[in-house]
């Protein structure tokens, strides 16, 4: 019974559906649009010559999929976070800030920018937001408070640490090297930041095919008792869930850093963080912790892209999107709600409590 | 009589899917008496506590309350109709005052006269002789304090039936006896108190008539002075005396095992006193004793699963440290805890990532046991113990009980432990399963795995154990091998050695 | 033991405690400015500076502790008090009257109060998605209502924000000879209103202790008698009113409407309330604390400013240190209650 009803409402695909239902629909809703207005620009792809010289694709959804792309590497281990702790990092933006600085000042020491330099400042980067993350992780699963609330101190004082790692300038770093890893690799025609994402995701996939984290980050965000009680050092799960996050925000940092060719630590991934946890959910991983999906964070991230490129297409101004989002994150979290599925049940269970008795009298 | 009975409960039927709770009972509490309720896990105690108290609805019977019937629908409704249940768990709130927990949340109006109400706060307190004061914040009380203070607050709220659910098994003698003076206090007041718990001397102690149920039905109602503690406990248990010692058991089992596998030596935890213990390769023994005796603790202090106390710990032979759970399993020891729901089953998981935990957190976390692997393992063990399920991708806590319990097994079983701790493996379960992992164990035991059981079924842990090392009060208080093992023994042992 | 049963004094409760700290922790500091830095630290108008600059901050903490000792959270005050003003401002300059964009503002934070408190307590909601999506729907509404900063043009409301009350008795000398007397705003008085009734509220309606009891085991508040959902909904009901009020301050202390009022308001009032004393998981804190915080955070602020670290990071910096600081001294006073408990 219990199941027959697990399927009508999940479909086969499980966790995935809500994101994906809704990437579907706004896909679907720019289609109608489309074709009301007789204009479907909005799904033209095409092959243009960049300023650069480089054949490179271009159009509305390019830009989606590219523009969620620090979004979809901190999802990734957001959600590894959310599984194990049960809690959200709000600091990311502001440690993405920091790891960007640091990028930028390794990048900057010296005269030329070579790509051993611009690795090394990746690592450099890497280093630094592990740092933080440790941090942040210490005090989550060390000292027991609330995540959002210990990452609460590297939210209100990452930014300005950021300012400072660059002592309190915006420098600028332009190099073929840098450009080629926030927009394009000559010769290559889809956007590196996409190539990143996807790099990432193979990672991802093959750490969990590589080691048990899956496993035992579960086990410690479902039941942290019974995961110790067999074994699991759910310390450690919740400070290696933190350190992933810190490369993840790195990635991200560094992304953005040459995205736009230079470090402006006050607007670089601003309110990323409300953007990730929100991916996470919409991925339909429990904001409580527990099982998850990594994908379906990633689709999450898409979503949100989508969406506000779908009202940017609309002609609302940059500044006005959030209010229309948050409509949108309400109405998913109210059909989430565990209330609103029992009213839900309950009703579906009224109307169709004469179908079912029937179909029991049959089945006997 | 009949004007002297305060709370009569009739015929009182309860049904859970796939299990009747309560068939029937009956239960009479008069007025100015304190009333034990007795039961082993599963006699159903819980269950009509929870009807009386408005957390259950009962399916049929009625409960008369001064000789009116009344239907109970919440908790709050209960206290409306005066009867008030402390709980085990403290239910106040430890960060406001002794005096805003004795009257939050039954004033009516808005204001708050915080010196009016302390007064009184310390008015009742002088009078039951609770040591708080009403300025005091509840969470610098003892837990002892704590109870007495939900006492005070039912009393004041002018309850005639008070309930007193599990209320000393986090109290010192100390504390205890500070509860029990303010126990008869209220007795003589004329309230009648309903008191459950597992210790049979507290029992003896206080209370002037015990009712035992055993799996969902009434056993009988007997004057305290007139129940010997041993029948008391073949009652709570189910087997008359006379049959009892008919019965020929103690058939040697495998008492002439090898060498000894464990040992421990003034072995502690937070939770336990020291003691000793060990145990055979192919040994099946077992701790008894009645719930909260401490058996369950000892176990857990084997397995490293509290802070350790201190003790020294040698297997085979050679001395270990085990501090902490990943110690003990690299020992060889695997540990089925008691409580499935919270301390076993990782719920959401499928059956196939339950059944490798154990094994996959003992090669590490860069060994993992591919997909595969994993399947084939958990087909083997789903075959194997028979688990019913829909697939090895179900979430284990989409089935029942018994076959939730087989899973934990089959992940124990699965790293092939020297030695199995199983406590209260047949908790809840059919009588099937029961028998399937009693069966188990003793297969086990002939391929020389050490075994540990526990179970509140005396009966099972004779059919299966060589020996039995009983507890009582925190305490080992005795050990029974060969022809002491028998029911009549063991029952002499755990309610005190006196017949 | 038995000594400590016959000694008169109660020992403080972690409410009192907590708040005990902060106070002495903001004294001493501002003792240690006043006699290292000398300079403004010796005028009132110090004192008075910073209550003027921050009133809005001071409501805002007060709804955030009101939430908190529920065991809540609202993120959305810095926002609502943003729109509020761009609201307000736009109403006043089409010519609209004072006493009605009173109304309006209160009516605002009313509105988001009712919405958030219903989604959170009887829809069972995470309160922090909920506030997190009303923070969005605020700021983005804000700039809907008008992208451009827009100042208020209503002569009447422009007299009324010139109200201060001016004590000569604390004013100072300046260097040029002229006698600055000390100036308070009518913000801070309304700052000050609320932080008296919120603390009566809290202290003496059993309302204000449900809440606490609501904070401090939410299922033995239940088991007490206490409707749990409707005490919810009420700390967020009063979350947005005073955000409501908070807006209406902040806009007699700039007399303009901007996207970017208040922003990052949420997280500098949830830190006051923790420097102040309120802990994270509920049931403990007070409005005493709570705008000691507040002075805390800004003396820090203002510390760091005049001891010469003038780059502009080093302000949050501290802040994020002292907020450091007092969430680990939580949770070590925390862990010291559990132990207490367990022994």
């Amino acid at each position: 019974m219990k199941n027959g009803k697990r399927n009508i409402f999940k479909g086969g695909l499980g966790q995935l559906t809500i994101p994906i239902v809704s990437i579907c629909l706004l896909l679907l809703f720019n289609l109608i649009k489309g074709l009301i207005t007789k204009d479907l620009s909005f799904f033209s792809i095409e092959l243009v010559r960049n300023n650069f010289g480089n054949m490179v694709l271009s159009g509305n959804l390019i830009s989606i999929i590219n523009g969620a792309s620090e979004l979809a590497v901190l999802a990734m281990g957001m959600t590894l976070v959310t599984a194990a702790c049960g809690g959200q990092d709000i600091s990311v933006g502001a440690a993405a800030a920091i790891a960007g600085s640091m990028f930028v000042k390794v990048v900057k020491t010296g005269s030329s920018i070579s790509g051993m330099k611009v690795l090394l400042a990746f690592l450099a980067a890497c280093m630094i937001a592990c740092l933080f993350a440790a941090f942040n992780g210490t005090l989550v699963a060390v000292f027991k408070i609330q995540p959002m609330i210990a990452t609460l101190i590297l939210y209100t004082c990452g930014r300005s640490i950021a300012y400072w790692i660059n002592g309190g300038a915006t420098p600028t770093v332009s190099s073929p090297i840098i450009s080629g890893i926030g927009s394009f690799i000559p010769g290559v025609p889809i956007p590196t930041p996409v190539i990143i994402v996807v790099v990432m995701a193979i990672i991802f996939k093959l750490v969990f095919h590589f080691t048990s984290i899956e496993l035992f980050t579960q086990s410690v965000g479902i039941n942290g008792s019974a995961a110790r009680l067999n074994g699991i050092n759910s310390t450690f799960i919740k400070l290696l869930s933190f350190i992933i996050l810190g490369v993840c925000v790195a990635v991200a940092g560094t992304i953005g850093v040459s995205r736009l060719g230079l470090i402006n630590h006050e607007t670089l991934l601003l309110d990323v963080e409300m953007d990730t946890i929100l991916a996470v959910a919409i991925g339909g991983n429990s904001l409580g912790g527990g099982k998850f999906k990594i994908s379906g964070s990633i689709i999450g991230a898409y979503v949100i892209q989508t969406l506000t490129i779908t009202l940017y297409a609309m002609k609302v101004s940059s500044t006005d999107v959030k209010a229309f989002k948050a409509i949108v994150i309400i109405i998913l979290v109210v059909i989430g709600s565990p209330v609103v599925k029992t009213w839900f049940g309950k009703f579906v269970g009224k109307y169709f409590k004469k179908n079912k008795q029937l179909a029991v009298k049959g089945a006997e | 009589m009949q004007e002297n009975v305060l709370l009569q409960m009739r015929q009182i039927e309860k049904s859970f899917p796939g299990v009747r709770a309560l068939g029937g009972v009956d239960f009479t509490l008069r007025k100015g008496e304190i009333h034990a309720l007795m039961g082993e896990n599963g006699a159903g105690k819980s269950t009509l506590i929870k009807i009386l108290t408005g957390v259950y609805h009962m399916d049929s019977g009625e409960v008369r309350v001064e000789g009116e019937k009344v239907s109970i629908h919440s908790p709050q409704d209960a206290q409306n109709k005066g009867i008030s249940t402390v709980y085990q768990e403290i239910t106040l709130c430890p960060n406001i005052t002794v005096a805003e927990n004795m009257f939050i949340g039954r004033e009516k109006g808005i204001w708050i006269n915080h010196k009016e109400r302390e007064k009184r706060a310390d008015e009742i307190l002088g009078k039951l002789g609770i040591p708080a004061r009403a300025k005091q914040q509840l969470g610098s009380c003892s837990l002892a304090v704590q109870q007495m203070v939900a006492i005070a607050r039912a009393v004041d709220m002018q309850c005639k039936v008070l309930i007193l659910d599990e209320p000393t098994s986090s109290l010192d003698d100390k504390e205890v006896k500070m509860l029990f003076d303010l126990m008869r206090d209220l007795k003589s007041r004329g309230v009648g108190i309903i008191f459950v718990t597992h210790f049979l001397e507290q029992v003896y102690e206080v209370s002037d008539r015990i009712t035992v149920l055993r799996n969902g039905e009434l056993v009988g109602e007997y004057l305290t002075e007139e129940l010997p503690q041993v029948e008391l406990v073949s009652k709570m248990i189910g087997k008359e005396l006379e049959e009892l010692s008919s019965m020929g058991e103690g058939d040697d089992k495998n008492a002439e095992a090898g060498e000894i596998f464990y040992e421990a030596e003034g072995l502690s935890s937070s939770e336990t006193y020291p003691f000793n213990f060990n145990i055979r390769k192919g040994e099946v023994n077992g701790f008894t004793g009645l719930l909260g005796s401490g058996r369950s603790e000892s176990v857990r202090a084997i397995f490293g699963a509290d802070k350790v106390g201190g003790g020294s710990v040698k297997i085979k032979g050679k001395p270990v440290k085990i501090t902490k759970p990943i110690d003990a399993m690299k020992n060889g020891i695997g540990y089925l805890a008691e409580d499935r729901k919270r301390d076993g089953i990782i719920a959401e998981l499928s059956v196939r990532e339950n059944i490798i935990l154990a094994l996959q957190v003992m090669n590490g976390m860069f060994k993992p046991i591919s997909r595969s692997e994993a399947e084939a393992f958990a087909d083997e063990y789903i075959k194997v113990l028979n688990i019913k399920t829909a697939s090895r991708e179900t979430p284990v806590g989409s089935l029942s009980g018994g076959n939730q319990q087989k899973v934990i097994l089959a992940r124990w079983l699965l790293t092939h432990p020297d030695y199995l701790i199983l406590d209260e493996p047949t908790r809840g379960i059919d009588v099937g399963t029961k028998l399937e992992i009693q069966k188990l164990v003793l297969k086990l035991a002939e391929e020389g795995v050490s075994v540990t059981f526990i179970s509140s079924e005396v009966e099972e842990m004779l059919r299966t154990c060589s020996r039995l090392i009983v507890m009582r009060d925190k305490h080992i208080v005795g050990e029974l091998k060969g022809s002491d093992l028998n029911q009549t023994q063991v029952m002499k042992t755990i309610a005190g050695g006196e017949a | 033991m038995e000594n400590s049963k016959i000694r008169k004094r109660e020992p403080l409760t972690d409410t009192q405690l907590l708040m005990t700290i902060t106070i002495g922790i903001f004294i001493t500091m501002y003792a240690v400015a006043m006699i290292a830095l000398q300079g403004g630290f010796l005028h009132a108008q110090q004192i008075f500076d910073m209550l003027n600059d921050n009133a809005p901050l001071i409501i805002v903490s007060c709804a955030l502790t009101i939430v908190m000792i529920g065991g809540g959270i609202d993120i959305s005050v810095g926002a609502v008090t943003s729109l509020t003003v761009m609201a307000c401002v736009l109403y006043l300059n089409n010519g609209g009257n004072i006493l009605v964009s009173v109304l309006l503002a209160i009516g605002i934070g009313l509105a988001f109060g009712l919405v958030q408190g219903f989604l959170i307590s009887y829809l069972e909601i995470q309160p922090f998605i909920v506030t997190l999506a009303g923070l969005f729907f605020a700021r983005g509404m804000t700039t809907i209502l008008s992208v451009n900063p827009q100042k208020a043009e209503h002569a009447a409301f422009n007299k009324l924000r010139e109200v201060q009350f001016v004590i000569p008795w604390l004013g100072y000398t300046a260097r040029n000879g002229n006698v600055v007397p000390a100036r308070i705003e009518l913000g801070v008085l309304v700052a000050i209103l609320c932080v008296v009734l919120v603390f009566i509220m809290l202290r003496y309606m059993k309302l204000g202790r449900n809440f606490y009891a609501l904070g401090g085991n939410q299922q033995s508040a239940l088991m007490l008698g206490i409707n749990v959902k409707r005490t919810r909904f009420m700390s967020y009901i009063l979350s947005g009113l005073l955000s409501g009020i908070s807006g209406y301050v902040f806009m007699l202390h700039t007399g303009a409407g901007n996207a970017t009022n208040a922003a990052g308001m949420e997280m500098n009032a949830i830190a006051s309330s923790i420097i102040g004393g309120t802990l994270l998981t509920g049931g403990v804190g007070n409005v005493i604390g709570t705008f000691f915080g507040t002075l805390t955070l800004t003396t820090i602020k203002k510390i760091v400013v005049s001891s010469g670290l003038n780059d502009p990071w080093w302000q949050s910096i501290t802040t994020g240190g002292m907020l450091c600081f007092f969430i680990i001294l939580q949770s070590v006073v925390l862990s010291r209650r559990a132990k207490k408990k367990s022994a």
